[in-house]
Formats: C-alpha cells, structure tokens, sequence
C-alpha cells in the first residue's frame, strides 16, 4: 500500500492533464491569495517604514558579507528548522507539519506530472509526508495551539483563522484514508480533493502566507541587532567583563565577579496555568 | 504605560497570557498573535514585557513621564539572574542603560525547606510571630526596635 502510487488509481477515471491542471489551479491561487492577503494587511508596507525607521538608531553599517552570513543563518535557523520558536515542542510540531507538508505536496505534483513512472520512492515518501503532517498537526490542534494550552479554550473551539490548520489536517486525513482503502473515486477522493482545494483556496483567509513574510522579519531583526539599533533594547551584557562590572556595581557586590548560571526560573514551566 | 505587540516579533506562543495578572493579554483570533484586550486595565506591571521570549511586547509612555517619542525597554533574563533596562529620552541623546540583579542564587535553591525544620511547639504556635520573623526583625533582640530604643529621633523640617 505504501509503495503504490493511488493517483495512478485514477488513470481510467480522470486525465493526467485535468490532475495537472489542478495542480497548476493551485499554484496560481497561493500566489494570488499571498499577494492579496500583503495588499490587504499591508505587511510590505508596515515591514519596509519599520526598517526605515530602525536605520534610524543605527550605530554602525552592515556589510554586504555580513547581510550574506545572517541571510545563511536565517535560511538554516528559521526556515528550514523553525529556529523562531522558544518553545521545543511547538518547534517540533512545526518542524513536523512543514516537512511533512512539504513531501506531500512536492511527491503530489512529481507523481501527477510523471503518470509513468513506476518508482515505489516516491508513493512512499508522499505516505511518509502525509502521517508527518497529520502527527505534528493534531498534536498542535489539540495540545499546543495557543488557544487551548494558553487560553484555556476546548480543542473544539474553531476561528476563521484555523482554516489553514483543520484544511491542512483535513487533505492529509482524507488522502491517507483514500490510499489505504484502495483509491479510486470514491467519497473519501472528493473530501481530499474539497480539502485541499480549500487549503490552497483559502490563502486569503488563513495565516498561509505568513511563511513568505517570516524569514524577511527574522532577517530584519538581525540587521537591526548587528548595527548597534537593537529596537532600543538594552544591551547583551556579559557579566564578567571588569567594565561591566564597574558601571554596575551591584552586580559584583551581590552575585560574585563570576556569577553562576541561574537556571530557567518561570521559562522552566510551560505557559499552562489558567 | 499599557502594553502593545510587535505583531512581526510575536509568535504567538502564549507566554503573556498566562502571565497577565489582569489577564487582559489574549490572543487576535485572527492572526493568532498577542494584543493587550483593554489598554486601560492595565496595570503596568511589565510581567508580560518580561515573559515574552521574543521581546515582541512594548510599553506606551504617560506623557508626562516620557513623552512621544522616548523608548523604555527591558530585558529579563533567567539564566544571567539580571534585569538590563533601557531608557531612551525622545531627543535621541539621553540614552540610560541599567543593570541590576533579580537573583544571586540559582532559581529554585532557596526555597524554604519547610519539612526539614522541626515541628513548632506550642509556644511558638501561640507566639504572634510568623515563621522566620524574629531572624529579619530582631524580635529575639530586645524586642521591636524602634527610632526611641535605638536612641534616634525624628529631625524636624525636610532633611537632604
């Protein structure tokens, strides 16, 4: 079941160029919903005036190489493994639900555009892709969604914000349950398809096109703390340095000129006490 | 000084939630990033500021304190056992930095080991003192002390 491509369950049923063209179908409505959901949230505009403004406290340029290393930097840590969040398990869960979104959407369209091929590679990798999804995605919806683990809210409690989640464990759902009963048209076919359709339909609506507006906000944020502008935060002091020291005389006096590392206090807890 | 989101900055994780006293920090149920419900309610009391794992979260000066323009920011952190502040005036060129220490113990070693001291007897039990409090007041020290048994007095006038 696992190596057996289910789109080819369809060859009979549906053309090869009518899947394609679904999948170009979609494609074209994640970039039309990303660009209408910046036009109307105004993220270019509000990301481009704050780093104006943030130029403005700039005590020193950044190099060209320097820009090149944290543009690396933000490449590895926050997109390709979600460096951004504090909190693990959430990071995990993310890590999960992106990498697994990613293998079924990227085997999808290779499976849909090669209609030949006999790889058992790829139907095992778009199974793999599709449990990832669904691990990390119910464990985010009934654990560490902010809204039940912060809040207090019950796990059934729905926004219009949490379309892109429930369509997102929805396509993955259904798809597995359409491939391990065998494929073909059947209901089970026409719920993945509703799903996903309004996955990538639903970008307007849903917090999808935050992943193209991330990585500028955690490389902006690098600029501005390598220039010496840090947002008007106070500086990353390093307790043992005797100039430290001697500005801050409470320092020494009340914990030592080596202060020991003080553990986690309340980051020691997780956010769960409403 | 109520509290406001860097909506670029915050990740939504839920710290400022739960820590809010006022429990005015919740989370937009539409971008699923935190926003203070109710500015006036807010008691300034910069537990949010100093939860948020991201420093995402800001403060609004009282005119009369730091006009339009000035920033006040904080930063807590755990592991060094400090509080840095930055205070900086809106004409760019009073920039304060402070520094101070929250902690010269590790987090958690000085709690009071209450089930390693022995039982109270009757006699303390009856005494109007609480736990520890002759040890920080010198109640065992000839009693309260006061300016007139220490030989002190109240000067008259404002003294400087």
């Amino acid at each position: 079941m696992f190596t057996s491509n289910p789109f080819a369950t369809l060859s009979g049923v549906i053309s090869p160029e009518m899947m394609q063209g679904y999948i170009v179908l979609m494609v074209l409505l994640v970039m039309g919903g990303t660009i209408l959901d910046m036009i109307h949230k105004k993220s270019a505009k509000y990301f481009f005036e704050n780093a104006k403004k943030a130029q403005k406290s700039a005590k020193r340029e950044v190099s060209g190489g320097e820009k090149v290393a944290m543009a690396t930097s933000v490449l590895v840590k926050e997109v390709l493994t979600s460096g951004e969040f504090s909190n693990p398990r959430r990071r995990l869960s993310h890590l999960l639900t992106m990498w697994g979104t990613i293998l079924f959407i990227v085997t999808t369209a290779s499976m849909i555009f090669s209609p030949e091929s006999t790889s058992t590679l790829l139907p095992q990798l778009w199974h793999i892709g599709a449990l990832m999804l669904a691990v990390g995605g119910y464990w985010f919806w009934f654990a560490i969604r902010v809204d039940v683990s912060a809040e207090g809210l019950p796990w059934f409690r729905f926004e219009r914000a949490d379309l892109f989640i429930l369509s997102l464990l929805a396509t993955a759902t259904f798809a597995l349950a359409w491939s391990f009963t065998g494929g073909g048209l059947s209901v089970l076919f026409a719920l993945f398809i509703l799903s996903s359709t309004v996955l990538f339909g639903g970008v307007y609506w849903s917090k999808f096109a935050h992943m193209f507006f991330k990585p500028a906000a955690a490389f902006q944020k690098r600029v501005i703390m390598a220039d010496g502008g840090r947002e008007n935060l106070p500086p990353d002091y390093d307790l043992t340095d005797p100039e430290v020291q001697r500005k801050f005389p409470d320092v020494p006096m009340y914990m030592g000129k080596n202060p020991p590392n003080m553990g986690l206090c309340i980051k020691a807890e997780r956010a769960k006490h409403y | 000084m109520p509290t406001f989101v860097y909506m670029t900055r915050c990740d939504g994780c839920g710290e400022c939630v739960d820590i809010c006293p006022s429990d005015i920090m919740h989370i937009d149920k539409k971008l699923r990033r935190a926003y203070n419900i109710e500015p006036n309610m807010c008691w300034e009391c910069y537990s949010c500021v100093k939860a948020c794992p991201h420093q995402a979260i800001d403060v609004r000066g009282y005119a009369d304190f730091a006009p339009l323009g000035h920033s006040v920011r904080v930063i807590r952190d755990e592991e060094k056992g400090t509080i840095a502040w930055r205070i900086k005036f809106r004409n760019g060129k009073k920039d304060m930095e402070l520094l101070a220490p929250i902690t010269t113990k590790p987090w958690g070693s000085a709690t009071p080991k209450l089930a390693d001291v022995p039982a109270p007897s009757k006699e303390m039990r009856d005494s109007q003192l609480l736990f520890n409090e002759p040890k920080y007041i010198r109640m065992d020290d000839g009693g309260l002390h006061t300016l007139q048994s220490n030989g002190l007095e109240i000067k008259k006038g404002v003294q400087y």
